[in-house]
């Protein structure tokens, strides 16, 4: 049995004017953790909202520990932790207030469950005294996860957890996650940022209501055919204009401190070549060479395609 | 020749009672550069650059921005900067086209100088089909495209943009910074702050904040030579880690 199903969900909104999703299928395994890659509008919070049973789909079926959305509902409240992606707590009840207050909800105490957030809570019990609303962004997510596991829910669901948090704090988000999986805890989550896919056990590559592609991170990347290079020259920006005039030049963009290229066929004399033209055209220091593809490289491959 | 310096900032301090969200800091930004402003949540980014932008009066220390003093003439820079934030900063039940009449007219561009430009800015950005479209239906990347577009359709000398990148999908986050690159060639100054590390590195010169002061300032390049690493984020996390500070 698969933790979370999916099956060709449809859900559109303004009587059919937009559609967040279109003929969605995903299966997660138990124990998995999932990860929704994409951009705004890519209709990850529609498909949480599905699966926690806020929203109705159009048509599809969908379904959580064998529990379908539609008719056990009440089952799936019970069993899943949600973290939405704006910050939902009671912001002039107290952290320990808020604890509390969710695990009255689902019928449990805080001390019943405490191995599963003892990590996390650590960490902000120092302010168990400070009302919600005046935490600090970092602290408020601690807060809201623990405040998401602490009915020990069998399937977690996390939306853009790090979003707008700074790349410090989005490291250590990870590595609470990975934390949580030792607990055998099912969870699926979303982000916008790429680096952070090759966290998760599997992806979908997600765009406008679309999977683009979904497979292991490591799977995805290596199924990136033909040659990725990287290029860079004392003049960056010029060299990215340079590069996109090129007729051998299929594709290239900005990566980081380099640029990313693919040419119209793989072969070294077309790299050679255009090695000879670029350093005509006077740029200096000029690095050209072939680079291993990360999932943002697939994922623009992918957009491009579209 | 010396370039023009956009800003000049010499111990500039904000404090909010014994609070010091920014610790007098001290840097310049030339005219055309393309300025990264980094720091870690509650670094004291979003201070400094309110009293950057005329919003904030300095607890004390020196700025001028845009030729302008940040205490004696806040509104002179507000005629003089553009601002785009994080957060959409058009009106979304307003079409594309309105929109930007709508800014012309805020800026006192005159009726002939509006149309000219609006036509212009709506062929740059490939928007002929949704120009009258509502703004508020248009994808965030492209609405994050517009954003700025108008912010610098007064051709102000400095444009602050507040994490506008956030959640935009790989391909318009680089379309984006196609346009960041052409105001920079035009010589409009841009101060950016991000939470993607790759963008990091498309700046010429990066300023990480940690607890209110500046750490660390200088080209991608030599702040990696510095450090022994290979990567801004590599960078940004050896200082960041350091940060006491988390508020925001």
């Amino acid at each position: 049995m698969s933790a979370v199903e999916l099956e060709h969900i449809v859900k559109t909104y303004q009587d059919g004017g937009v559609t967040a999703v279109k003929d969605f299928s995903l299966k997660v395994n138990e124990g998995e953790l999932f990860g929704l890659i994409g951009p705004d509008g890519a209709g990850k919070t529609t498909i949480f909202r599905i699966l926690t049973t806020l929203i109705l789909a159009d048509s599809g079926r969908a379904s959580v520990n064998g529990y379908d959305v539609v008719e056990d509902y009440n089952e799936i409240r019970k069993r899943v932790g949600y973290m939405p992606g704006r910050f939902s707590l009671y912001q002039d009840l107290t952290v320990a207030e808020n604890l509390h207050f969710f695990a009255t909800v689902f019928k449990t105490t805080i001390e019943e469950n405490y191995d599963m957030i003892r990590d996390i809570y650590e960490q902000i019990e120092p302010f168990k005294d400070r009302r919600a609303g005046k935490l600090s962004g970092g602290m408020k997510q601690k807060l809201a996860l623990c405040c998401a596991l602490i009915h020990k829910p069998e399937v977690l669901f996390l939306d853009e957890p790090t979003t707008g948090v700074d790349a410090v704090s989005r490291k250590e988000f990870w590595q609470m996650l990975d934390q949580l999986k030792k607990h055998g805890i099912t969870m699926l989550v979303s982000t916008p940022y790429m680096d952070e896919a090759v966290r998760c056990d599997r992806i979908a590559l997600m765009q406008q209501g679309s999977i683009l592609a979904m497979d292991s991170p490591e799977q995805l990347v290596r199924s990136f055919s033909g040659k990725l290079y990287q290029a860079k020259s004392e003049q960056k920006h010029r060299l990215l204009k340079d590069l996109r005039k090129h007729p051998q030049v299929v594709d290239t963009y900005s990566f980081g401190e380099y640029l990313h290229l693919r040419t119209s066929n793989d072969s070294k004399e077309v790299l050679e070549a255009l090695k000879q033209e670029l350093l005509v055209q006077g740029h200096e220091q000029l690095v050209m060479e072939e680079c291993a593809p990360t999932i943002e490289d697939c994922f623009i491959r992918l957009l491009n395609q579209e | 020749m010396e370039r023009e310096k956009v800003i000049y900032a010499r111990n500039l301090e904000k404090r909010f009672g014994d609070f010091i969200a920014v610790n007098k800091i001290s840097f310049e930004v030339e005219s055309g550069e393309i300025f990264g402003f980094l720091g870690a949540n509650g670094a004291g980014k979003t201070t400094a650059m309110r009293m950057l932008s005329g919003l904030s009066i300095p607890s004390s220390g020196e700025a001028l921005v845009a030729g302008f003093d940040v205490y004696k003439f806040p509104e002179k820079i507000k005629q003089n900067i553009g601002y785009m934030s994080q957060k959409f900063s058009l009106y979304e039940d307003l079409t594309v086209r309105e929109n930007i009449h709508f800014f012309s007219g805020i800026y006192g561009l005159s009726k002939q100088e509006i149309e000219r430009r609006g036509k212009e800015m709506i062929e740059k950005l490939g928007l002929e089909k949704e120009a009258d479209k509502l703004v508020r239906d248009l994808p965030l990347g492209w609405k994050q495209k517009l954003a700025f577009s108008v912010a610098i359709l007064h051709e102000p000398k400095l444009v602050f943009l507040d994490e506008p990148t956030s959640g935009v999908d790989p391909v318009t986050r680089r379309q984006f910074w196609d346009l960041i690159y052409d105001a920079s060639d035009k010589g409009i100054t841009v101060f950016i702050t991000t939470h993607y590390m790759d963008e990091a590195e498309y700046c010429d010169r990066i300023s990480i904040m940690v607890d209110g002061v500046i750490e660390a300032m200088d080209s991608p390049f030599k702040l990696k030579q510095h450090f022994g690493v290979t990567s801004m984020d590599e960078v940004f996390q050896i200082l960041a880690r350091q940060a006491k500070r988390s508020d925001n």
